[in-house]
Parts: structure tokens; C-alpha cells; sequence
């Protein structure tokens, strides 16, 4: 961990400690986060790896301020969100977070442009200046001539960039992708990768992506693998090295432990 | 058009028999004793006698109906038959004359001016038209002199069911009203706006025609309101992934609202002009017919103020569900 101390030295814009989820009732609880704590800083673009059902979108879920953990604590910003009401998480949400799901969530009846809007009409931003925002980000995410289509006349990655637009369109410090690339293709893929990438980077913002997807590596500056629950292990891209380095993390996992 | 004679009658006090409920509902008890004693009240300018009741009316092919007889002397300047159409007073003055209106040949069995026909113990010839008298029962009024229908009916003496009573100019109708109240021991006295109240409570709320109104406007705001809520409910059921994603981006229970709210204010304005545009086809068809539909500027309004009142209730349900999602369900898809 040593080459990642640099950066750790930025406060941390998400705190999560000794998180502990139960799921379900009586004889089919599960617990599916077993004492977790990570934290985020700005500029990074982090992935959750982990098989199917290690709790990956359960953890996902309580950073995001949409379930609430059973026992330990999350800070958003140096604000604890534990104990909130369901309308005061709904605010921190607005004013701190941005989403994109593996089945994107556009709304089908709206337009691109009137989909990104309405993240901003949420917000009580209306009007011309939340319309040309709304404009410079699908431009920004190369979206400039598909602004007036409905999702249903978009490709599968052009339906993901309008979500990624939607999630950064209210500058959020934290964003949240759950599985984001699992239904594209790999150029597509490789798209989106690349635009979280560089909305870590350029915009100063902490990215989480839940993926399974050995291509996303390539675009980590940190990887943090979960199992069962319990996060088993975190590898960092030196500072000054650009491109895929992040290969094998199990054979860098075992060098950890 | 329920109360059209108390309306049109010039008067300002009306005497009745006690209990008297509307207009057809006099009896024919009135004597000339209590005429006498109201014209000698103070205040007191004329005393009109107008005999009001149903009677049969036999039609000329054969099968009867009913009609109110309404008996009065236009030169009394009290009550007379109003909107002629053809013929006039002194047509109706004439042996036989009566004056309908001419919506109601069919139910009356005739063919029109000129038509004869009997009214309980005489014969009565149709010499006056009127255009739309129309009757809250289902009896269409008919008017002739006073001493015909008090002879038509069979009235003994010169009895009468109401008398109208013309005030001096400057009198006080109210005070006279109570004057005369002493005076009258076995009669009623009640100002023409309470006359016009009680037989509009009476229609509306006594008897079946009244209550069958009623009721069937409180059954269409029930079924209208609950088909309202049904619809929102099940497009908004249809929706709950887009809500749950809405959630997700932070938008307030509040915002969620306005949302529903906003579907509700549009099925509200919709359904009210689709309603409106039919009721407007089905006034105007209904005029010529003896049952006319009336339709005001402030009933229209009204009527959209229930509209929308009716589809803010049925949102109710719609965001009861809403507020039941549960945002996690985001991921989960
Ligand atoms: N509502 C629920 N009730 C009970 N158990 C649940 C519920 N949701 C999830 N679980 C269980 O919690 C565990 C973690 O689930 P979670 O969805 O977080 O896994 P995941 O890592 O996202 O898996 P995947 O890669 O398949 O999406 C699993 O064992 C799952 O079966
Ligand atoms: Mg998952």
C-alpha cells in the first residue's frame, strides 16, 4: 500500500466503518455485509469485485444512502447518515451522489435531454440554464446529435451515457455504478470505462463501480475485492503510471496476505 | 325552472293553506274570509286569488294523463301564462281556452292549436301556446282563467289555493308578513323567497324525482372518482421502477407528488372537456324536449372544481403505493 499514500493523504468524501447488513427475516436472514469499512477520496475511480452474492450491491446500497445498515456507520462528506429519516436520506442523495445501473433506468418516455433534466428538476433546477447544462453534459459524454431521441432509439451504450450524464449532471462529489458495463458490448464497454475514468480524474470526483468484468480493470486506480461479506483484499495503481496494470489481483491478494 | 310560477308571479307575500309545500301542493281551502282580512291589513295593496291543482285530463283518442290547472286572472296582474307563443290572454279567455306549452302534445295526446280534450268535469279546447313552461312533474301545467279552472275542478264558492299579495309601495313585506301571520290563523303567509326555498327543498329533497337526482350525481362522483383512482393507481403500479429510480436520484416524497398530482390535474382537464363537449351536445339536443338541461357559467365551474377535486382524491391511493416503494429495488433489476 505504500505508493497509494500520497493520495490518501485527500480528506476522504465517504467513510465507512465495521458496516454490518441483515438481509431478510427468521430462517432466511442473511448477512450480507459482515463488518465492512472502505473509504473514498476524490479523483479516484474504484472497482468492486466479488462473485455473485458477496454483497457487492448490498454495500453499493448503504454507501448510496438507499439501505441503511444494521450496525457500524457511514459519513458522506463528514455528515453521518446514520439514524436519518427516509426524506433527509433522499436529501443527501441529491446533494451528494449521482447513480448509473447496469439496466441504465433512463425513463422511456422521455427524451435523452429531458432525462438528464429531470436529475436537475429533482433538484428544483429549471429552466434555460438547467436545459443548457444539461446540453453541455450529453455533449460532454458524446452525445451532442442523440439529445432529442427516447431511450428506446438508443443503443445499449448510448442508453449508459445518457446515464452517465444524468448521474454527473448535478456535480456530485460521489458516483455509483452498479454493474455499469455488464449488458454492453466491449467497445461499449470500454466506453463507459473510459468516460468514468475520466470523470474521476478531470472533475475531481470518487467513482465506485460494482463490476464482474475482467475489462474494466484496465481503468482502476484502486480495486477492492469483496467475498462472503468481508472485503479480502485492495490493490492500488502506483502514482505516474498510465495504462493496464491492475491485472491478476489474486495472485496480488496472496502477495498481500 | 322548478319554482317558474312562483318566480313569474307578481307578489311579494304568498297566503297558502298550512303545509303547503310547492306550488301544486295546495289543496283549493282557501276562503274569502282570509282574502277579506289581508286586504284590510295595513300595507296591503291587492289580494290575488289563483287556483292551483291536478286533475285528470282525458285525451281525445282515448287514455288520460294529469295536469296542473292553473287558474288566474291576468287582468289581476299576479300570475299569467308566460312566453306565448301562439295565441294570447284574451285567446285563452274565449269558451274552452287553456294555454300548454307546446312541448307536451304527445304526452297530452293532441295534435295542437285548436285541440280538445277534457280536464276532470270539462271540455277544454288548446288556444294558447306557450315555449318552455316546463313542468318539474311529470304534469304539464295548464293555464286558464280563474273561474274556469275553479269550475273545471268542481270548486266550491270561490275558494283559492294561494292568494298573492301585492305590498304598498314603500311597505315593509316582512312586517306585513308577520302582521298578517296574526291575523290568518288557518292559513300560512311566507315571503315569495321563502315559498321559493321550501318548494325547492321540497322538490329536491322530499320526493323521489328529487332524491333520484341526487343520488345519481352522488353515484357519478363516487364511480368517476374511483375509476379516476384505478387508473392512476395501476399506470402509477405500472411505473414503481421509474418512481424507485426517481427515489434513488434524491427527489423528495414531496416532488413524487407533484408528479402524481400532475397526471391527476391532467386526467382532471381532459375528462372535463370530453365531459363538457357531451354534456354541451346533450344540452343543446335536450331543448326542444320537455325535459331541458340547463347549463350555467358557474355550474361549468363548479363542475370543474369537483372535477379536479375528484382526481386530487383519487391520487390518494396512487401515492399511498409510491411512498411504499422501497428505492433499493433500484439495483435489483
Ligand atoms: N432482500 C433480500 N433479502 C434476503 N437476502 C438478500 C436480499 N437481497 C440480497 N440478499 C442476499 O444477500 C447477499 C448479497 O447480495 P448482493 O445482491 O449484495 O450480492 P452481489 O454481490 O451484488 O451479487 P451479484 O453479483 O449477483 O449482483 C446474497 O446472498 C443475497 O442472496
Ligand atoms: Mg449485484
Amino acid at each position: 500500500m505504500k505508493a497509494g499514500v500520497q493520495k490518501m493523504a485527500a480528506e476522504p468524501v465517504l467513510e465507512a466503518k465495521d458496516v454490518v447488513k441483515e438481509l431478510g427475516q427468521g430462517a432466511a436472514k442473511v448477512v450480507a455485509l459482515k463488518g465492512v469499512s472502505l473509504s473514498l477520496i476524490p479523483g479516484e475511480l474504484t472497482l468492486l469485485m466479488g462473485p455473485s452474492g458477496s454483497g457487492k450491491t448490498t454495500l453499493l446500497s448503504i454507501l448510496g444512502c438507499i439501505l441503511s445498515s444494521t450496525s457500524g456507520s457511514v459519513e458522506i462528506r463528514g455528515v453521518p447518515i446514520t439514524g436519518l429519516s427516509p426524506e433527509e436520506l433522499a436529501e443527501v442523495r441529491r446533494k451528494n451522489l449521482g447513480f448509473i445501473f447496469q439496466s441504465y433506468n433512463l425513463f422511456p418516455t422521455l427524451s435523452a435531454l429531458e432525462n438528464v433534466r429531470i436529475a436537475l428538476d429533482v433538484r428544483g433546477e429549471t429552466g434555460y440554464p438547467a436545459a443548457a447544462r444539461a446540453e453541455e453534459v450529453l455533449r460532454d459524454v458524446g452525445l451532442s446529435n442523440r439529445m432529442r431521441n427516447y431511450p428506446g432509439n438508443l443503443s445499449g451504450g448510448e442508453q449508459q451515457r445518457v446515464a452517465v450524464a444524468r448521474a454527473i449532471v448535478t456535480s456530485p462529489a460521489i458516483v455509483l455504478a452498479d454493474e455499469p458495463t455488464a449488458a454492453l458490448d466491449s467497445e461499449n464497454g470500454h466506453a463507459v470505462m473510459a468516460l468514468l475514468s475520466r470523470i474521476a480524474k478531470e472533475q475531481n470526483r470518487s467513482v465506485l463501480a460494482v463490476t464482474h468484468d475482467p475489462r474494466t480493470l484496465s481503468y482502476a486506480d484502486r480495486v477492492i475485492k469483496i467475498e462472503d461479506g468481508l472485503i479480502v483484499g485492495e490493490d492500488r495503481r502506483p502514482p505516474g503510471i498510465d495504462g493496464p496494470h491492475i491485472t491478476d489481483l489474486t495472485k496480488r491478494r496472496k502477495a498481500h496476505a | 325552472m322548478i319554482t317558474g310560477n312562483i318566480d313569474q308571479a307578481q307578489g311579494d307575500l304568498w297566503i297558502t293553506t298550512f303545509g303547503a309545500k310547492s306550488f301544486e301542493d295546495g289543496g283549493i281551502l282557501l276562503t274569502p274570509r282570509e282574502r277579506h282580512q289581508a286586504l284590510a291589513t295595513q300595507g296591503v295593496a291587492n289580494v290575488i286569488p289563483l287556483v292551483v291543482a291536478f286533475a285528470e285530463w282525458r285525451k281525445p283518442g282515448g287514455g288520460s294523463s294529469r295536469v296542473v290547472v292553473v287558474g288566474a286572472d291576468a287582468e289581476d296582474g299576479g300570475l299569467a301564462p308566460w312566453n306565448l307563443v301562439q295565441g294570447t290572454w284574451e285567446d285563452i279567455k274565449a269558451p274552452e281556452g287553456i294555454g300548454i306549452d307546446r312541448t307536451y302534445f304527445s304526452e297530452l295526446g293532441i295534435g295542437g292549436m285548436g285541440a280538445t280534450a277534457q280536464i276532470a268535469q270539462g271540455r277544454v279546447r288548446v288556444r294558447a301556446l306557450t315555449d318552455g313552461v316546463r313542468s318539474f312533474t311529470q304534469s304539464p301545467y295548464a293555464f286558464t282563467t280563474l273561474n274556469r279552472a275553479r269550475s273545471l275542478l268542481g270548486v266550491e264558492g270561490e275558494r283559492a289555493t294561494f292568494y298573492l299579495v301585492q305590498t304598498e309601495p314603500g311597505a315593509n313585506p316582512e312586517l306585513i308578513r308577520d302582521e298578517l301571520r296574526q291575523r290568518l290563523e288557518s292559513a300560512e303567509v311566507l315571503t315569495k323567497a321563502e315559498f321559493r326555498d321550501r318548494s325547492l327543498k321540497q322538490w329536491l329533497f322530499r320526493t323521489g324525482a328529487g332524491i333520484a337526482l341526487i343520488g345519481g350525481a352522488l353515484l357519478g362522483i363516487l364511480v368517476g372518482t374511483v375509476i379516476v383512482a384505478q387508473t392512476l393507481y395501476s399506470s402509477t403500479k405500472d411505473h414503481l421502477n421509474e418512481f424507485a429510480t426517481l427515489r434513488a436520484l434524491g427527489s423528495s416524497s414531496g416532488y413524487i407528488h407533484k408528479v402524481i398530482l400532475t397526471q391527476a390535474g391532467l386526467s382532471a382537464v381532459f375528462g372535463y372537456l370530453l365531459g363538457m363537449a357531451i354534456a354541451i351536445l346533450i344540452v343543446a339536443a335536450s331543448q326542444g324536449s320537455a325535459l331541458p338541461i340547463v347549463m350555467t357559467p358557474a355550474l361549468a365551474f363548479g363542475l370543474f372544481v369537483l372535477t379536479l377535486f375528484m382526481c386530487a382524491i383519487s391520487a390518494l391511493s396512487a401515492i399511498v403505493k409510491v411512498t411504499k416503494i422501497d428505492p433499493a429495488t433500484v439495483f435489483s433489476r
